[in-house]
């Protein structure tokens, strides 16, 4: 079970939480056709290293994150806030051994 | 309008149940009928919401704040459950109405049931099903959060260092109960 | 049976006390302190099992948790009644009952072992290579047969008793394994005053110190010294010590699974305790000091009963005081056998010789010449002779240039064995660390951790007491000072004591007998030979997770601690490799079995999952209700009055509710109070309908998509005030719409002000339908006034009912006059109780969910959820009219535009008729154009609600259907196995269709 740092709550039991896929996907606009709407809603970048997903402290404050984990390692690298940009890597990496 | 008498019946969850206590180990209380209202809002209205309460709602995570019977329990940067004495409900409601800061302040004094959960055993019971460290020094005295006790979700305030409230929505009452009756079964000794 | 083979003094038992057991019925003693392993040796019983494939005879191999032969059944009751456990495992207690596996009609008179006379057939990859023909045989034939024949001990049948504890722990360091170089570290850490878990899958502390008479830690011996420290760390409060405790499973982030075991042990359990305890430990820092498992030497013959690891015979004699047998050959690769020959003599075995395969005398080979013992270098054993134990072995020697001459046979009832010690690294890998190869001594090491863990003691390689003492302080420390920052001062043991040898022989030893047909074995749990191995990389298995799977070695329940290295070399020689060419097996949780019942723990029967039930509950069973699952909920089902069954209880109460009045609890609907200045702009955002000129004290039906255009769930949304929104959900979808409506407002529109808070408990509600709905409530309802004129269908007020503050909706589900009454949930029953009596006063009654399906069914109201896939927009459930067309967007627009979605051929909600009016459908039925449709026709859709319908007086159905609502009057069929049904695509509402009856 991981354990993952809430923004808000600090590190919590992955059972808190809940996944919701990747992060910074921009919502197509409404008039956007049928080729960007598809891609908006199902192409995912699905790395091999970092990613960037939204997850969810469902059991906790409530609130929704974002988190950089990688996908080799299952660690995650960093965790910030809705609206906050996403961290650059070489500085998250020195961050993360605070997110362990 | 019919006639209401007797008045109507009132069920608390947990006064429903089999009362569970071994002792000084472990015990778990029925809170009984309590106001119980979700306060959201961000910046002027914590501070309007301090005035019309009586309680500043803590803006650090995960604390809880009481004075006079009342309390403040931080569950989200902008959500606090806040709890009164059973009847307080309307005075409680009558003072938000004059905050004029956009928030939102709903009543679930019924959503809830609460017990209170004391003795020398009671972190041992509740690490049956609830993943947090429990440990004085990771869940001071005033620390509360929404966290899970097995397969429910709940609010845990720790109230002393023996003796914690737990809130959970009512339907779930009996199955935090009958969890807590099988964690806390190896202190049904004497002490 | 006397205890013959116990010895007369020594060993951590207590004498004074006798513990009566049995064994396949035999009634034998033993003492406290004592496996089931060491009482039954010390009684003489040394066929304890029969091999999985060949049946052949079997005894112990090793003394502890890694014994692969010794299965057996322990039988308490038929409840109690545990497979599969290894006798060197099982603490004996006063009136343990064992019994013996996989054989049959006797452990000494065995069926089976016919098998080891056709073993030529039985070689590795023989079911996939025989089974295969003819085809039609394998379901039938084959597999049943080789399933009865299949495994070891049987399931007990009766439900298991027991309760099963969870804990979940936290601490700064936890220490797996409590031999010298685990109480070090936990005794460094605890020191610096962390927060210290310490386990040990034994009953007691100390590990290989219990036995070792000669170990002396700082002046004092071994176990005197284990038991002081174990003593010093249990009167610390930060200290938890856990014995009985296997760590099975090592998980991210330093999660480790511990399994205890609370009563095992116990002859009579008490009732307050749980079996077994899972422990769930989140540490910030790990110490693994596993120790090291002795690895047996693949000789011709290596597995008759009586032949056993040599470190697992003094440890029975140490340890239980128990002589493993009487003239005894020792045959060794490392020096570490010396010590069990040592001690085997001096406790009166007669020891025939130490064969030694290396060439040249060691000092301790030295050693046991001085004591007497005969010792023969450069040579090995090639034939083992015996039936139910080993009776003689052969010797040959092996000359300078590797030719093998025979040599004679000796008599002996017992031999010790060692190629060596591997290093434990099972949880370091399952922790995801790197492994090194160690090419010097030939074995994988700890490397490169990627967790927060170390290793220390033999398990990294340590083969000397002060070695896994320094190592094991040192490690303690380091945890402990990252994990608290305390510093601890370097401690220096002074230790002497029995060495191990890390490394020694790999794989087959020399022999010269036809390789091509003697059984050395290398896995004895799973039968699997050298020779086994040997066909695998003939046969092309060059991955040795591939030989592996096609061999079986490594798979059985000891997870082949005993057995790894030595397959892994046998594929390298075979193939020429390096060791670390051919790689090593994934190693796997759990180390040793977890039974099931820790896993499951307190979530079985009524604790499986939550069961809500609404405050009606308990009226409902008195009236005689069954209750049918809607997610976690419990919803009455339907109301029998004298005896009615389901079809006639459900026919009357749909026809009360369309004559008089029904009473519904629709508690369970989700509800969500949606609060803030910017609420009806949300709401706009959310639904495709729209919200923002909905008037205070006014409803509106409300469909929520996803961003992909799908209906997702539906509800009423009533407004309370111009900032307040009273909205409901399906019952189902009333956690996961809140999750969605948060996601949208957190993270796409956090500038809106508006808040939403659940408020599915915090009303019971109870729905009064029917023509006499309003006459049923009007006593009961205060501070509204119920004229359609000013309550009109689709309205909501807060008023008084009951006396209480409410909040009162005119909905129908039904279609006919009807109204919901919201009551704070603590007055639910006593609410639910009145509205009932009054409804009873007019001839109204309660009714349930199914009358509730049937009666919207005539009406044509769909279900989310069972009339719609996920896959239908609004237009296709024939709720395009909902949708806000001129609204700039809102959750789905863009994806109900996509063209796909759009096309002729969009499946659609319509209603059926079968032509004959007393057939009811089956729901899930599938619908095609003709009767009886060619093999792999297109199904036009299916059939999503049918029922009787006692209002219409036939079986209605909604169904969804290509291009549905273009094929009005048109006849499909619905093909049966017992024939094509044929309906008629018809309008989807049975019932007033043109909505008279909402105003009653």
């Amino acid at each position: 079970m991981l354990l993952i740092t809430c923004p808000y709550c600090g590190p919590r039991p992955e059972i808190e939480f809940a996944a919701r896929g990747e992060a910074h996907v921009a919502r197509a606009a409404p008039d956007a056709g049928g080729e960007a709407v598809a891609a908006s809603l199902y192409l995912r970048s699905n790395p091999r290293g970092v990613i960037a997903e939204r997850w969810r402290h469902v059991a906790g404050c409530g609130r929704f994150f974002n988190a950089l984990r990688h996908t080799v390692t299952d660690k995650f690298v960093a965790t910030y806030r809705v609206g906050e940009h996403r961290p650059d890597l070489a500085a998250a990496t020195g961050a993360g051994e605070g997110t362990r | 309008m019919v006639d209401l008498a007797p008045p109507l019946a009132r069920i608390d969850a947990f006064a429903a149940l089999p009362s569970l206590a071994h002792g000084s180990r472990f015990a778990a209380t029925p809170v009984g009928p309590a106001t119980r209202f979700v306060f959201r809002g961000r910046g002027p209205a914590v501070d309007a919401a301090a005035a019309a309460f009586g309680v500043a709602p803590p803006r650090d995570a995960c604390r809880a704040a009481e004075a006079a019977e009342r309390a403040a329990l931080w569950l989200g940067p902008d959500e606090w459950l806040l709890l009164a004495p059973d009847g307080e409900g309307e005075t409680i409601a009558a003072a938000f109405r004059e905050i004029d800061v956009p928030h939102s302040l709903v009543d679930i004094s019924h959503r809830n049931a609460a017990l209170t959960l004391s003795g020398s055993e009671v972190t041992t019971v509740l690490a049956s099903g609830c993943p947090l460290d429990l440990h004085l020094a990771a869940f001071p005295v005033g620390m509360c959060t929404r966290t899970l006790y097995a397969k429910a979700e709940i609010v845990l305030w720790r109230r002393a260092v023996d003796r914690f409230r737990l809130e959970c929505g009512r339907s779930f009452a009996p199955y935090v109960h009958g969890v807590l009756v099988d964690a806390a079964a190896e202190f049904a000794v004497a002490d | 049976m006397s205890a013959a083979f116990r010895t007369a003094s020594g060993g951590r038992i207590d004498r004074s006390t006798q513990l009566a057991f049995t064994f396949d019925g035999v009634h034998m003693t033993g003492h406290p302190g004592d496996t089931l392993a060491s009482a039954l040796t010390a009684n003489g019983v040394r066929l304890l099992a029969r091999s999985f494939k060949y049946h052949r005879p079997r005894g112990l191999v090793a003394a502890g948790s890694e014994e692969p032969n010794a299965l057996v059944t322990v039988i308490r009751d038929d409840g109690r009644t545990t497979p599969n456990l290894a006798a060197t495992t099982v603490e004996l207690y006063d009136g343990l009952v064992a019994v013996s596996q996989n054989r049959w009609p006797s452990l000494k008179w065995d069926v089976g072992a016919l098998n080891d006379l056709f073993s030529p057939i039985f070689v590795s990859g023989f079911y996939y290579k025989t089974f295969m023909w003819p085809r039609s045989f394998w379901q039938k034939v084959y597999e049943p047969r080789i399933r009865a024949a299949a495994g070891f001990g049987e399931a007990p049948k009766a439900a298991d008793p027991d309760r099963y504890a969870n804990r979940f722990a936290h601490c700064d360091v936890l220490v797996i394994g409590a031999g010298p170089a685990g109480l070090a570290a936990a005794r460094a850490a605890a020191e610096a005053g962390a927060r210290v878990i310490l386990c040990d899958e034994n009953p007691e502390l100390g590990g290989s110190l219990l036995a070792d008479p000669s170990a002396m830690i700082d002046g004092e011996p071994g176990a005197g010294w284990a038991a002081s420290i174990a003593a010093d760390l249990a009167a610390r409060e930060t200290v938890t010590l856990l014995t009985r405790t296997t760590a099975f499973g090592y998980y991210q982030d330093n999660m480790v699974g511990l399994i205890e075991r609370v009563t095992d042990h116990l002859a009579d359990p008490p009732d307050h305790l749980p079996r077994e305890r899972l422990w769930q430990v989140r540490a910030k820092r790990v110490v693994i000091a596993a120790g090291a498992l002795e690895r047996p030497l693949v000789f011709p013959e290596n597995d008759r009963p009586g032949i056993m690891l040599a470190d697992a015979a003094r440890t029975f004699l140490t340890r239980h005081g128990v002589a493993a047998g009487s003239r005894a050959v020792v045959f060794t690769a490392t020096d570490s056998a010396y010590a069990a020959a040592i001690e085997a003599k001096a406790a009166g075995v007669s020891v025939a010789l130490v064969a030694d395969l290396r060439r040249e005398a060691s000092p301790a080979a030295e050693a046991a010449r001085a004591a007497g013992i005969r010792v023969d270098l450069a040579t090995t054993i090639e034939a083992t002779s015996g039936g139910r134990s080993v009776e003689s072995v052969r010797l040959a020697r092996i000359a300078p240039n590797g030719s093998i001459a025979p040599g004679e046979t000796i008599a002996c009832d017992l031999v010790l064995h060692s190629a060596g010690f591997t290093p434990t690294v099972h949880l370091f890998s399952q922790s995801r660390g790197k492994l090194r190869f160690d090419a010097d001594r030939g074995v994988f090491l700890p490397h490169e951790p990627h967790e927060d863990v170390v290793c220390a003691g033999a398990c990294n390689g340590a083969e000397t007491l002060a070695a896994a003492l320094g190592e094991g302080h040192a490690a303690g420390a380091a945890a402990a000072r990252a994990a608290t920052g305390v510093e601890v001062a370097e401690r220096a043991y002074e230790a002497e004591g029995l060495a191990i040898e890390i490394g020694g022989h790999f794989g087959e030893v020399p022999h010269g007998r036809d390789a091509s047909r003697v059984k050395c074995f290398v896995d004895l749990q799973h039968d699997v030979t050298a020779k086994d191995i040997r066909l695998a990389t003939r046969e092309g298995f060059r991955s040795i997770e591939h030989v592996k799977r096609f061999t079986t070695t490594g798979m059985a329940t000891d997870q082949g601690k005993s057995s790894n290295m030595n397959a892994l070399a046998v594929a390298a020689a075979t193939m020429g490799l390096d060791v670390p060419q051919v790689g090593l097996t994934t190693f796997r949780r759990p180390y040793t079995p977890v039974s099931f019942g820790a896993f499951a723990g307190v979530n079985r029967g009524d604790l499986f999952d939550p069961i809500r039930r609404t405050p009606s509950h308990d009226a409902a069973t008195a009236l005689g209700a069954p209750f049918e699952d809607v997610g976690l909920w419990k919803r009455a089902w339907w109301f029998p009055r004298d005896g009615e069954d389901r079809h006639a209880a459900v026919a009357r109460d749909c026809r009360t509710v369309r004559e008089t009045v029904g009473v519904f609890d629709a508690s369970t609907l989700g509800k969500i109070e949606v609060v803030g200045p910017d609420a009806a702009e949300f709401l706009n955002r959310m639904y495709v309908n729209p919200f923002l000129k909905l008037g205070v004290g006014r409803c509106r039906y409300g469909i929520l998509c996803r961003d992909d255009g799908y209906v997702y769930d539906d509800g009423v949304v009533g407004r309370i005030a111009e900032d307040r929104f009273h909205v409901t959900t399906t019952t189902g979808g009333a956690p996961r719409v809140l999750a969605m409506m948060e996601d949208y407002l957190q993270t796409e529109w956090p500038e809106l002000d508006v808040w939403l808070t659940s408020t599915t408990e915090q009303w019971a509600v109870v729905a009064v339908q029917g023509p006499k709905a309003r006459e049923v409530i009007a006593p009961l309802v205060a501070g509204v006034d119920l004229s359609s004129a000013a309550f009109p269908h689709m309205s909501v007020a807060d008023c008084r009912i009951l006396g209480l503050p409410g909040r009162l909706f005119r909905v129908s589900f039904t279609g006919e006059l009807g109204y919901e009454l919201n009551v704070p949930a603590e007055y639910g029953a006593a609410a639910w109780d009145a509205v009932l009596a009054r409804a009873g006063e007019v001839g109204g009654c309660a009714y349930g969910t199914e009358t509730m399906h049937v009666l919207r069914a005539e009406k044509g109201y769909i279900i989310v959820g069972q009339d719609t896939d996920g896959t239908l927009t609004p237009a296709d459930a024939g709720l395009g009219w909902a949708v806000g067309k001129s609204k700039p967007d809102f959750v789905g627009k863009a994806g109900m535009a996509r063209p796909d979605l759009t096309g002729p051929h969009r499946k659609e909600i319509v209603g059926l008729l079968p032509d004959d009016p007393k057939c009811v459908l089956d729901e899930g039925a599938q619908i095609t154009a003709e009767a009886n449709p060619a093999k792999g026709a297109h199904a036009l859709g299916h059939v999503t609600s049918a029922y009787w319908s006692p209002n219409v007086g036939r079986g209605i159905a909604l169904a969804m259907v290509e291009g549905g609502r273009s094929r009005m009057g048109a006849k499909l069929h619905v093909p049966m196995p017992t024939g094509p049904i044929a309906v008629t695509v018809v309008d989807p509402v049975f019932w007033d269709k043109e909505g008279k009856r909402l105003d009653g």
